[in-house]
């Protein structure tokens, strides 16, 4: 028996994947259906020497990731959308002081408290739009078990390369399923590692003075050299400016840094969309519901195809225009009033041909949901 | 092999969503199948009729909602009453005989098995009433093999309750040979 293969639930799967990824402090404030994230790491955390922090509420929950990560150890909240709405302003501070993070969010229903213990994947705009002023983010998703893996050190991976708050969007339903999953051999994943300043001690060291490549390295905070970090616009010491050309040059780097590298950072799954007359586009527990109707369709000889997103933010708009192209029509599958359809939409050259299946009572998408809106746009009635 | 769908029912406590777990670990851990595992969540899982869905198949699983189920396990009236409407034509219903008067007809194959009288009267541990129940049903879907979900209790539960658990096992499995003799 293959000791690597566990059937477990979909938030131990995230934990096991930051374990992967070397998450050495998780500071987080229990939240269903995110709760066993925070259960799991409380326990394996300080098994492996990292630390597990039970904190007040989830303003304090980010504000201290952020505050390990600056020390230089990689770091994990995991909340859902009530929580995720306290770490908007966190979440900001992240994004200007460019501190890599990692942000779980296990998607319920919505607004407010909304349905605790049921589906949703509401939260897709709040990722992106949900702190003010202009920026750019990461928010990945996953549908399965060993995509909840790949994309929870994806997360990690990216936060480090780009120096950037990360979101992980998962939802309730791929959160509490338990399914197989084989936790890959250490190596078998690349991990990005935290890119550390090679100047010396007393030496001066600018925080935000990028490399050749852009990067930043970094220094661990509290160690070898002093410096200033604000949510404030910033100079290359971090000390505040309002100096116009330091201004306008920090806001194209933080955007351009994540928009210019979308097509790095677009991850996604084709399943039988070369030859598809209709195509479904779909991401997290709905994609499911998506790739069973796709499957069971095209053993009956129907071309369907499915683009199953897991690159969210910064929307991979290229890959969506190229597949929509060929196709008589698609339908967005998700769990909201059509959050991706809108990009979408944006995206194509023709958005009158973009259709939306969706379910927002709650309960998981079924593949038949989905069958009647095919029915009704072919004109074949339910 | 057909794709086969379990819904376990019952009411908080009674062991539903352990045993549809065990069950479905031992497809995947030891019998190299596919399982998905989800559960009721929320107010309806702490007292009224919890149920926990199960799919079991050789191919990959994609949709893991029971919406029809080929095997209906249900422990309690309650659950009955709530869940009989799920069970596909011809399927199979697997209730407790004490526990669940079926008032009304099903179109399935029944087995009405006395899981709580025998555990009562041989284990003496209500506790052990789900496991009891999930031999009897592994005996009858023969989806896993008994070895292997005892190997699997053996991982899970602490050493002190083996021998229990595996009586409640062997019990379940008697329980419907007894029925199938008939």
């Amino acid at each position: 028996m293959n000791k690597n293969i566990k059937f477990i639930q979909g938030n131990d799967v995230c934990v096991e994947a930051a374990l992967y990824a070397g998450i050495e402090f998780f500071a987080g404030y229990p939240i269903t259906p995110s709760t066993e994230i925070a259960e799991q790491m409380a326990s394996r955390l300080p098994q492996l020497g990292g630390k597990f922090l039970q904190m007040e509420d989830e303003i304090s929950s980010l504000c201290a990731i952020i505050g390990a990560s600056l020390t230089g150890h990689k770091a994990m909240t995991a909340t859902s959308g009530p929580g995720f709405s306290l770490m908007q302003e966190a979440l900001g501070y992240a994004v200007m002081a460019e501190i890599p993070c990692v942000i779980v969010n296990v998607m319920r229903g919505g607004p407010s408290t909304g349905l605790p213990t049921h589906a949703g994947q509401g939260d897709v705009n709040q990722a992106r739009y949900g702190t003010h002023g202009d920026h750019s983010i990461i928010a990945l998703t996953a549908s399965n078990h060993q995509d909840i893996f790949r994309m929870t050190v994806e997360a990690f991976n990216f936060a480090e390369t780009y120096r950037t708050p990360v979101i992980l969007l998962l939802d309730e339903v791929t959160g509490h399923l338990r399914e197989r999953i084989e936790i890959p051999e250490p190596g078998n994943i690349t991990l990005v590692k935290r890119l550390r300043t090679a100047v010396k001690s007393g030496i001066d060291y600018r925080p935000y003075l990028p490399r050749e490549d852009g990067r930043l390295p970094m220094s661990d905070f509290g160690d070898e050299h002093r410096y200033n970090v604000t949510g404030l616009y910033h100079d290359m010491w971090g000390f505040p400016s309002d100096n116009p050309k330091i201004v306008y040059g920090l806001i194209r780097h933080l955007v351009d840094k994540i928009e210019n590298n979308s097509h790095q950072i677009a991850r996604f799954r084709k399943y039988h969309v070369k030859d598809a007359d209709v195509l479904l586009i779909s991401y997290g527990a709905s994609a499911r519901s998506a790739l069973h109707l796709v499957e069971n369709r095209r053993s009956r000889g129907e071309k369907l195809g499915l683009l199953e997103l897991q690159t969210l933010w910064p929307f991979p708009c290229e890959i969506v225009r190229e597949v929509c192209k060929n196709v008589k029509f698609t339908v967005v599958v998700e769990m909201n009033m059509g959050q991706v359809l809108q990009q979408v939409k944006l995206a194509v050259d023709m958005p009158e041909k973009i259709f939306l299946a969706n379910r927002i009572d709650g309960e998981l998408i079924t593949p038949t949901d989905i069958r009647n809106i095919l029915r009704v746009i072919q004109g074949k009635g339910v | 092999m057909e794709k086969s769908r379990l819904l376990f029912s019952g009411s908080g406590g009674q062991g539903v969503i352990t045993a549809a777990i065990l069950m479905a670990e031992a497809a995947v851990r030891y019998e190299s199948l596919n399982a998905v595992q989800a559960q009721s969540y929320g107010a309806e899982a702490r007292g009224g009729a919890t149920r926990s869905d199960v799919i079991i198949w050789d191919k990959p699983i994609y949709f893991p909602r029971v919406t029809q189920a080929n095997v209906l396990i249900c422990l309690t009236q309650a659950a009955f009453n709530k869940y009989q409407e799920m069970i596909r034509p011809g399927g199979l219903l697997v209730t407790d005989s004490r526990l669940v008067k079926n008032s009304r007809k099903v179109d399935a194959r029944r087995i009405e098995l006395p899981f709580y009288e025998a555990v009562m009267d041989t284990i003496k541990k209500p506790v052990v009433l789900n496991i009891c129940m999930l031999g009897a049903v592994i005996a009858v879907t023969e989806l896993v093999r008994i070895e292997s979900i005892k190997s699997l209790i053996a991982e899970r539960f602490a050493e002190e309750f083996h021998e229990t658990n595996f009586q409640a096992v062997d019990l379940g499995v008697e329980l419907v040979r007894q029925f199938q003799s008939k």
